[in-house]
Protein backbone atom coordinates (compact mmCIF):
# COMPACT_ATOMS: atom_id res chain seq x y z
CA UNK A 1 0.00 0.00 0.00
CA UNK A 2 2.58 2.25 0.86
CA UNK A 3 4.85 1.36 -2.25
CA UNK A 4 1.77 1.94 -4.32
CA UNK A 5 1.55 5.68 -2.86
CA UNK A 6 4.92 6.24 -3.52
CA UNK A 7 5.06 5.12 -6.86
CA UNK A 8 1.47 7.03 -7.26
CA UNK A 9 3.02 10.49 -5.89
CA UNK A 10 6.47 9.81 -7.71
CA UNK A 11 4.80 9.67 -11.02
CA UNK A 12 2.22 12.70 -10.74
CA UNK A 13 4.46 14.82 -11.54
CA UNK A 14 5.79 12.72 -14.29
CA UNK A 15 2.81 12.10 -16.19
CA UNK A 16 2.49 15.84 -16.97
CA UNK A 17 5.01 14.38 -19.50
CA UNK A 18 4.90 11.75 -22.06
CA UNK A 19 1.47 9.23 -22.61
CA UNK A 20 -0.67 8.97 -19.55
CA UNK A 21 -1.49 5.66 -20.64
CA UNK A 22 2.24 4.41 -19.94
CA UNK A 23 1.85 5.86 -16.23
CA UNK A 24 1.92 2.82 -14.71
CA UNK A 25 1.56 4.30 -11.31
CA UNK A 26 -2.09 4.83 -12.31
CA UNK A 27 -2.53 1.04 -13.65
CA UNK A 28 -3.42 -0.62 -10.47
CA UNK A 29 -6.34 1.73 -9.78
CA UNK A 30 -7.87 1.23 -13.21
CA UNK A 31 -7.51 -2.57 -13.18
CA UNK A 32 -9.65 -2.82 -9.96
CA UNK A 33 -12.21 -0.02 -10.94
CA UNK A 34 -12.36 -2.10 -14.10
CA UNK A 35 -12.58 -5.27 -12.73
CA UNK A 36 -15.54 -3.84 -10.76
CA UNK A 37 -17.44 -2.22 -13.29
CA UNK A 38 -16.71 -5.86 -15.34
CA UNK A 39 -18.37 -7.55 -12.32
CA UNK A 40 -21.54 -5.34 -11.97
CA UNK A 41 -22.12 -5.40 -15.72
CA UNK A 42 -21.45 -9.49 -15.74
CA UNK A 43 -23.94 -9.81 -12.92
CA UNK A 44 -26.94 -7.41 -14.35
CA UNK A 45 -26.34 -9.65 -17.31
CA UNK A 46 -26.39 -12.97 -16.36
CA UNK A 47 -28.86 -12.67 -13.38
CA UNK A 48 -31.06 -10.51 -14.81
CA UNK A 49 -31.10 -9.21 -18.54
CA UNK A 50 -29.69 -12.70 -20.17
CA UNK A 51 -32.72 -14.88 -19.04
CA UNK A 52 -35.27 -12.24 -19.31
CA UNK A 53 -34.03 -11.73 -22.99
CA UNK A 54 -33.47 -15.58 -23.67
CA UNK A 55 -37.19 -16.25 -21.70
CA UNK A 56 -39.17 -13.66 -24.40
CA UNK A 57 -37.13 -14.97 -27.54
CA UNK A 58 -37.92 -18.55 -26.87
CA UNK A 59 -41.78 -17.25 -26.25
CA UNK A 60 -41.75 -15.68 -29.51
CA UNK A 61 -40.33 -18.67 -31.31
CA UNK A 62 -42.70 -21.07 -29.72
CA UNK A 63 -45.65 -18.39 -30.47
CA UNK A 64 -44.43 -17.99 -34.06
CA UNK A 65 -44.33 -21.99 -34.37
CA UNK A 66 -47.88 -22.17 -32.82
CA UNK A 67 -48.60 -19.46 -35.04
CA UNK A 68 -47.24 -21.52 -38.37
CA UNK A 69 -48.64 -24.96 -37.52
CA UNK A 70 -52.23 -23.25 -37.13
CA UNK A 71 -51.98 -21.46 -39.90
CA UNK A 72 -50.85 -24.59 -41.92
CA UNK A 73 -53.71 -26.36 -39.87
CA UNK A 74 -56.33 -23.59 -41.32
CA UNK A 75 -55.11 -23.99 -44.56
CA UNK A 76 -55.43 -27.78 -44.63
CA UNK A 77 -58.88 -27.32 -43.39
CA UNK A 78 -59.93 -24.64 -45.98
CA UNK A 79 -57.97 -27.39 -49.31
CA UNK A 80 -60.27 -29.89 -47.55
CA UNK A 81 -63.49 -27.63 -47.77
CA UNK A 82 -62.56 -27.02 -51.03
CA UNK A 83 -62.04 -30.24 -52.04
CA UNK A 84 -65.68 -31.20 -50.44
CA UNK A 85 -67.02 -28.53 -52.70
CA UNK A 86 -65.80 -29.82 -55.75
CA UNK A 87 -66.44 -33.01 -54.92
CA UNK A 88 -70.44 -31.93 -54.12
CA UNK A 89 -70.31 -29.96 -57.55
CA UNK A 90 -69.37 -32.82 -58.99
CA UNK A 91 -72.37 -34.98 -58.05
CA UNK A 92 -74.61 -32.30 -58.66
CA UNK A 93 -73.12 -32.11 -62.49
CA UNK A 94 -73.71 -35.97 -62.51
CA UNK A 95 -77.12 -36.12 -61.32
CA UNK A 96 -78.42 -32.95 -63.43
CA UNK A 97 -76.83 -35.43 -66.41
CA UNK A 98 -78.94 -38.26 -65.12
CA UNK A 99 -82.06 -36.13 -64.96
CA UNK A 100 -81.28 -35.04 -68.25
CA UNK A 101 -80.73 -37.95 -69.93
CA UNK A 102 -83.81 -39.25 -67.79
CA UNK A 103 -86.04 -36.19 -69.17
CA UNK A 104 -84.76 -37.00 -72.32
CA UNK A 105 -86.17 -40.49 -72.50
CA UNK A 106 -89.38 -39.76 -71.36
CA UNK A 107 -89.87 -37.26 -74.02
CA UNK A 108 -89.13 -39.21 -76.15
CA UNK A 109 -91.59 -42.21 -74.99
CA UNK A 110 -94.40 -39.78 -74.53
CA UNK A 111 -93.10 -38.15 -78.74
CA UNK A 112 -92.85 -42.07 -79.86
CA UNK A 113 -96.57 -42.88 -78.49
CA UNK A 114 -98.24 -39.88 -79.46
CA UNK A 115 -96.78 -40.44 -83.13
CA UNK A 116 -97.77 -43.57 -82.93
CA UNK A 117 -101.23 -42.94 -82.30
CA UNK A 118 -100.90 -39.81 -84.76
CA UNK A 119 -100.13 -43.13 -86.72
CA UNK A 120 -102.51 -45.03 -86.41
CA UNK A 121 -105.49 -42.35 -86.88
CA UNK A 122 -104.06 -41.16 -90.21
CA UNK A 123 -103.69 -44.83 -90.89
CA UNK A 124 -107.32 -45.50 -89.94
CA UNK A 125 -108.54 -42.65 -92.21
CA UNK A 126 -106.31 -43.50 -95.01
CA UNK A 127 -108.11 -47.01 -95.07
CA UNK A 128 -111.49 -44.68 -94.96
CA UNK A 129 -110.79 -42.93 -97.61
CA UNK A 130 -109.66 -45.62 -99.94
CA UNK A 131 -112.77 -46.93 -99.04
CA UNK A 132 -114.99 -44.10 -99.70
CA UNK A 133 -112.72 -43.39 -102.91
CA UNK A 134 -113.18 -47.46 -104.12
CA UNK A 135 -117.24 -46.70 -103.52
CA UNK A 136 -117.31 -43.81 -105.54
CA UNK A 137 -114.91 -45.13 -108.18
CA UNK A 138 -116.88 -48.53 -108.28
CA UNK A 139 -120.31 -46.44 -108.73
CA UNK A 140 -118.77 -44.50 -111.35
CA UNK A 141 -117.40 -47.41 -113.40
CA UNK A 142 -120.91 -49.36 -112.89
CA UNK A 143 -122.73 -45.91 -114.06
CA UNK A 144 -120.20 -45.59 -117.18
CA UNK A 145 -121.10 -49.00 -118.26
CA UNK A 146 -124.71 -48.47 -117.64
CA UNK A 147 -124.75 -45.52 -119.99
CA UNK A 148 -122.11 -46.71 -122.46
CA UNK A 149 -125.13 -49.93 -122.99
CA UNK A 150 -127.82 -47.31 -123.22
CA UNK A 151 -125.91 -45.44 -125.57
CA UNK A 152 -124.67 -48.61 -126.87
CA UNK A 153 -128.19 -50.08 -127.33
CA UNK A 154 -129.83 -46.62 -128.79
CA UNK A 155 -126.97 -46.61 -131.33
CA UNK A 156 -127.53 -49.83 -132.71
CA UNK A 157 -131.14 -49.14 -132.83
CA UNK A 158 -130.62 -45.96 -134.25
CA UNK A 159 -128.42 -47.68 -136.91
CA UNK A 160 -131.39 -50.02 -137.68
CA UNK A 161 -130.11 -53.26 -135.93
CA UNK A 162 -131.17 -54.91 -133.48
CA UNK A 163 -130.49 -54.41 -129.76
CA UNK A 164 -129.03 -57.71 -128.50
CA UNK A 165 -128.66 -56.78 -124.63
CA UNK A 166 -126.43 -59.16 -124.05
CA UNK A 167 -124.06 -58.69 -126.71
CA UNK A 168 -124.08 -54.89 -126.28
CA UNK A 169 -123.48 -55.87 -122.48
CA UNK A 170 -120.56 -58.08 -123.22
CA UNK A 171 -118.99 -55.18 -125.81
CA UNK A 172 -119.13 -52.41 -123.38
CA UNK A 173 -117.50 -54.82 -120.46
CA UNK A 174 -114.56 -55.83 -123.10
CA UNK A 175 -114.19 -52.28 -123.97
CA UNK A 176 -114.30 -50.77 -120.06
CA UNK A 177 -111.48 -53.38 -119.66
CA UNK A 178 -109.52 -52.51 -122.43
CA UNK B 1 4.08 16.18 -27.32
CA UNK B 2 2.91 19.60 -26.93
CA UNK B 3 3.14 21.53 -29.76
CA UNK B 4 4.47 25.37 -29.71
CA UNK B 5 3.89 27.36 -32.75
CA UNK B 6 3.14 31.14 -31.55
CA UNK B 7 0.63 30.75 -28.81
CA UNK B 8 -0.65 27.71 -30.05
CA UNK B 9 -0.42 25.06 -27.38
CA UNK B 10 -1.63 21.92 -28.37
CA UNK B 11 -1.79 18.67 -25.51
CA UNK B 12 -3.60 16.34 -27.42
CA UNK B 13 -2.81 13.39 -24.98
CA UNK B 14 -4.13 15.88 -21.82
CA UNK B 15 -7.37 14.35 -22.24
CA UNK B 16 -6.40 10.77 -21.18
CA UNK B 17 -4.86 11.90 -17.86
CA UNK B 18 -6.05 10.09 -14.36
CA UNK B 19 -6.24 12.66 -11.48
CA UNK B 20 -8.69 11.66 -8.30
CA UNK B 21 -12.30 12.34 -8.74
CA UNK B 22 -12.16 14.46 -5.47
CA UNK B 23 -9.32 16.56 -4.23
CA UNK B 24 -5.59 16.64 -4.93
CA UNK B 25 -4.60 13.85 -3.22
CA UNK B 26 -2.32 10.77 -4.38
CA UNK B 27 -3.87 8.30 -6.16
CA UNK B 28 -4.15 4.69 -4.95
CA UNK B 29 -5.30 2.04 -5.84
CA UNK B 30 -9.08 2.79 -4.95
CA UNK B 31 -9.20 6.26 -5.25
CA UNK B 32 -12.05 7.04 -7.55
CA UNK B 33 -10.82 9.15 -10.44
CA UNK B 34 -12.48 10.59 -13.83
CA UNK B 35 -11.81 7.19 -15.23
CA UNK B 36 -13.68 5.51 -12.75
CA UNK B 37 -16.56 8.18 -13.17
CA UNK B 38 -16.82 6.85 -17.17
CA UNK B 39 -16.65 3.44 -15.82
CA UNK B 40 -19.11 3.91 -13.00
CA UNK B 41 -21.55 5.57 -16.44
CA UNK B 42 -20.98 3.01 -18.54
CA UNK B 43 -22.19 0.24 -16.01
CA UNK B 44 -24.89 2.40 -15.41
CA UNK B 45 -25.45 3.01 -19.43
CA UNK B 46 -25.60 -1.04 -19.78
CA UNK B 47 -27.63 -1.44 -16.87
CA UNK B 48 -30.50 0.73 -17.36
CA UNK B 49 -30.57 -0.33 -21.21
CA UNK B 50 -30.48 -4.25 -20.53
CA UNK B 51 -32.69 -3.84 -17.16
CA UNK B 52 -35.08 -1.46 -19.56
CA UNK B 53 -35.13 -3.53 -22.60
CA UNK B 54 -35.92 -6.90 -21.00
CA UNK B 55 -38.38 -5.86 -18.37
CA UNK B 56 -41.37 -5.57 -20.71
CA UNK B 57 -40.99 -8.93 -22.30
CA UNK B 58 -43.34 -8.05 -24.93
CA UNK B 59 -43.69 -10.52 -27.46
CA UNK B 60 -43.61 -7.62 -29.99
CA UNK B 61 -40.74 -5.82 -28.87
CA UNK B 62 -40.33 -1.64 -28.37
CA UNK B 63 -37.64 0.69 -28.87
CA UNK B 64 -35.46 -0.31 -26.20
CA UNK B 65 -36.48 -4.18 -25.90
CA UNK B 66 -35.63 -4.16 -29.61
CA UNK B 67 -31.97 -2.91 -28.84
CA UNK B 68 -31.36 -5.53 -25.95
CA UNK B 69 -33.06 -7.91 -27.97
CA UNK B 70 -30.90 -7.18 -31.12
CA UNK B 71 -27.52 -7.10 -29.31
CA UNK B 72 -28.81 -10.18 -27.08
CA UNK B 73 -28.62 -11.99 -30.94
CA UNK B 74 -26.57 -10.77 -32.47
CA UNK B 75 -23.31 -11.78 -30.13
CA UNK B 76 -25.32 -15.31 -30.12
CA UNK B 77 -25.31 -15.33 -32.79
CA UNK B 78 -21.28 -14.29 -33.69
CA UNK B 79 -20.39 -17.23 -30.72
CA UNK B 80 -22.66 -19.66 -32.19
CA UNK B 81 -21.06 -18.77 -35.95
CA UNK B 82 -17.23 -18.38 -35.18
CA UNK B 83 -17.14 -20.80 -31.71
CA UNK B 84 -19.49 -23.30 -32.75
CA UNK B 85 -21.76 -25.08 -30.18
CA UNK B 86 -18.98 -25.61 -27.53
CA UNK B 87 -18.29 -22.34 -26.96
CA UNK B 88 -22.11 -21.56 -26.23
CA UNK B 89 -21.10 -21.51 -22.44
CA UNK B 90 -18.98 -18.50 -22.77
CA UNK B 91 -21.38 -16.49 -24.50
CA UNK B 92 -22.32 -14.50 -20.60
CA UNK B 93 -18.38 -13.56 -21.45
CA UNK B 94 -18.44 -11.97 -24.69
CA UNK B 95 -21.58 -10.58 -23.91
CA UNK B 96 -20.22 -8.57 -20.84
CA UNK B 97 -17.29 -8.03 -23.25
CA UNK B 98 -18.81 -6.55 -26.20
CA UNK B 99 -21.33 -4.14 -23.97
CA UNK B 100 -18.50 -3.04 -22.28
CA UNK B 101 -16.40 -2.06 -25.48
CA UNK B 102 -19.26 -0.66 -27.12
CA UNK B 103 -20.66 1.79 -24.59
CA UNK B 104 -17.05 2.64 -23.45
CA UNK B 105 -16.41 3.89 -26.90
CA UNK B 106 -19.53 5.40 -27.97
CA UNK B 107 -19.70 7.47 -24.29
CA UNK B 108 -16.24 8.36 -24.90
CA UNK B 109 -17.07 10.43 -28.00
CA UNK B 110 -19.40 12.66 -25.87
CA UNK B 111 -17.80 15.95 -25.83
CA UNK B 112 -15.98 16.36 -22.41
CA UNK B 113 -16.15 12.62 -21.68
CA UNK B 114 -13.34 9.93 -21.16
CA UNK B 115 -13.26 6.95 -22.68
CA UNK B 116 -12.07 4.12 -20.52
CA UNK B 117 -11.04 1.67 -23.79
CA UNK B 118 -8.04 4.47 -24.46
CA UNK B 119 -6.22 3.02 -21.81
CA UNK B 120 -4.20 0.50 -22.34
CA UNK B 121 -4.48 -0.63 -18.73
CA UNK B 122 -7.98 -1.47 -19.46
CA UNK B 123 -7.19 -3.20 -22.73
CA UNK B 124 -4.40 -5.26 -21.66
CA UNK B 125 -6.95 -6.43 -18.78
CA UNK B 126 -9.75 -7.47 -21.05
CA UNK B 127 -7.15 -8.96 -23.60
CA UNK B 128 -4.97 -10.83 -20.77
CA UNK B 129 -8.21 -12.10 -19.32
CA UNK B 130 -9.20 -13.70 -22.71
CA UNK B 131 -5.73 -14.81 -23.10
CA UNK B 132 -5.78 -16.45 -19.76
CA UNK B 133 -9.20 -18.41 -20.45
CA UNK B 134 -8.19 -19.69 -23.63
CA UNK B 135 -5.15 -21.02 -22.62
CA UNK B 136 -6.88 -22.50 -19.12
CA UNK B 137 -9.74 -23.71 -21.10
CA UNK B 138 -7.67 -25.02 -23.62
CA UNK B 139 -5.22 -27.42 -21.25
CA UNK B 140 -8.44 -27.95 -19.05
CA UNK B 141 -10.82 -29.56 -22.25
CA UNK B 142 -7.59 -30.96 -24.24
CA UNK B 143 -5.14 -31.61 -21.76
CA UNK B 144 -1.81 -31.95 -23.57
CA UNK B 145 -3.36 -32.15 -26.82
CA UNK B 146 -4.11 -28.19 -26.72
CA UNK B 147 -0.37 -28.09 -27.64
CA UNK B 148 -1.14 -29.94 -30.95
CA UNK B 149 -2.41 -26.06 -32.08
CA UNK B 150 1.31 -25.54 -32.43
CA UNK B 151 2.38 -28.60 -34.10
CA UNK B 152 1.20 -27.91 -37.80
CA UNK B 153 0.38 -31.49 -38.95
CA UNK B 154 -0.46 -30.31 -42.70
CA UNK B 155 2.96 -29.18 -43.10
CA UNK B 156 6.16 -30.97 -44.24
CA UNK B 157 7.56 -32.37 -41.10
CA UNK B 158 10.99 -30.23 -41.76
CA UNK B 159 9.03 -27.31 -41.63
CA UNK B 160 7.05 -28.05 -38.31
CA UNK B 161 9.61 -26.94 -36.00
CA UNK B 162 10.34 -23.63 -37.16
CA UNK B 163 6.35 -23.44 -37.39
CA UNK B 164 5.58 -24.57 -34.12
CA UNK B 165 8.20 -21.72 -33.00
CA UNK B 166 6.29 -18.91 -34.89
CA UNK B 167 2.79 -19.81 -33.79
CA UNK B 168 4.15 -20.29 -30.26
CA UNK B 169 5.20 -16.27 -30.87
CA UNK B 170 2.08 -15.25 -32.36
CA UNK B 171 0.13 -16.75 -29.47
CA UNK B 172 1.75 -14.89 -26.80
CA UNK B 173 1.71 -12.09 -28.87
CA UNK B 174 -2.17 -12.13 -29.07
CA UNK B 175 -2.72 -10.30 -26.04
CA UNK B 176 -0.35 -7.87 -26.70
CA UNK B 177 -2.42 -7.06 -30.21
CA UNK B 178 -5.88 -7.82 -29.10
CA UNK B 179 -5.27 -4.96 -26.87
CA UNK B 180 -3.14 -2.04 -28.21
CA UNK B 181 -5.32 -2.39 -31.77
CA UNK B 182 -8.38 -1.14 -29.29
CA UNK B 183 -6.84 0.94 -26.98
CA UNK B 184 -4.73 2.57 -29.65
CA UNK B 185 -7.30 3.24 -31.87
CA UNK B 186 -9.41 4.61 -29.61
CA UNK B 187 -6.63 6.77 -28.23
CA UNK B 188 -5.43 7.62 -31.93
CA UNK B 189 -9.22 8.62 -32.73
CA UNK B 190 -9.55 11.04 -29.89
CA UNK B 191 -5.88 12.78 -30.24
CA UNK B 192 -6.70 13.75 -33.86
CA UNK B 193 -9.88 15.63 -32.77
CA UNK B 194 -7.71 17.28 -30.31
CA UNK B 195 -5.46 18.09 -32.49
CA UNK B 196 -7.52 19.69 -35.20
CA UNK B 197 -9.68 21.47 -32.07
CA UNK B 198 -6.43 23.13 -31.05
CA UNK B 199 -5.91 24.54 -34.60
CA UNK B 200 -9.32 25.34 -34.96
CA UNK B 201 -8.87 27.44 -31.89
CA UNK B 202 -6.71 30.01 -32.78
CA UNK B 203 -7.65 30.09 -36.54
CA UNK B 204 -10.26 32.71 -37.08
CA UNK B 205 -12.86 32.36 -39.68
CA UNK B 206 -10.47 30.05 -41.21
CA UNK B 207 -11.31 27.70 -38.60
CA UNK B 208 -14.22 26.32 -40.69
CA UNK B 209 -12.06 23.88 -42.05
CA UNK B 210 -10.63 22.18 -39.13
CA UNK B 211 -14.28 22.15 -37.71
CA UNK B 212 -15.61 20.64 -40.78
CA UNK B 213 -12.39 18.20 -40.64
CA UNK B 214 -13.21 17.29 -36.85
CA UNK B 215 -17.01 16.34 -38.41
CA UNK B 216 -15.48 14.12 -40.46
CA UNK B 217 -13.58 12.41 -38.16
CA UNK B 218 -16.14 12.20 -35.83
CA UNK B 219 -18.36 10.52 -37.60
CA UNK B 220 -15.38 8.01 -38.84
CA UNK B 221 -14.58 7.56 -34.85
CA UNK B 222 -18.75 6.88 -34.33
CA UNK B 223 -17.66 3.73 -36.50
CA UNK B 224 -14.53 3.06 -35.51
CA UNK B 225 -15.75 2.89 -31.71
CA UNK B 226 -18.44 0.50 -33.20
CA UNK B 227 -16.23 -1.90 -35.35
CA UNK B 228 -12.96 -1.94 -32.93
CA UNK B 229 -15.85 -3.59 -30.36
CA UNK B 230 -16.83 -6.07 -33.15
CA UNK B 231 -13.38 -7.11 -34.10
CA UNK B 232 -12.47 -7.37 -29.88
CA UNK B 233 -15.31 -9.77 -29.59
CA UNK B 234 -14.93 -11.29 -32.79
CA UNK B 235 -11.17 -11.55 -32.06
CA UNK B 236 -11.92 -13.47 -28.81
CA UNK B 237 -14.68 -15.77 -30.90
CA UNK B 238 -11.64 -16.80 -32.53
CA UNK B 239 -9.41 -17.20 -29.97
CA UNK B 240 -11.44 -19.12 -27.96
CA UNK B 241 -12.12 -22.01 -31.06
CA UNK B 242 -8.80 -22.86 -30.76
CA UNK B 243 -9.49 -23.82 -26.74
CA UNK B 244 -12.68 -25.57 -27.34
CA UNK B 245 -13.56 -26.08 -31.00
CA UNK B 246 -11.65 -28.75 -33.25
CA UNK B 247 -8.16 -28.30 -34.77
CA UNK B 248 -8.41 -25.69 -37.73
CA UNK B 249 -5.07 -25.93 -38.58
Amino acid sequence: MLTTETVAGAAGEASQKGMPQLNFATWPNQVFWLLVALVIIYIVMTKIAMPRIAAVLAERKGKIGGDLAAAEELKSKAKAAEKAYNLALEQARAEAAKIIVATKAEIQKDLNAAMADADAQILAKAAESEKRIAEIRAGAVQAVAEVARDTAGALVTALGGTADDAAIAAAVAVRLKG
Amino acid sequence: MAEEAGGLVIDPMHQFQIHPLFGEGPLTWYTPTNQTLWLGITVVVISLLMLIGSAPRKVIPGRTQSIAELLYTFIHDMVEEVTGHEGAKFFPYLMVLFTFIVTSNLLGLLPGSFAPTSHIAVTAVLAMMVFLTVTLVGFYKKGIGFLGMFWVSSAPLVLRPILALIELISYFVRPLSHSIRLGGNIMAGHAVIKVFAGFAGVMGIASVVPIAAIAAIYGLELLVAIVQAYVFTILTCVYLRDAVGEAHH
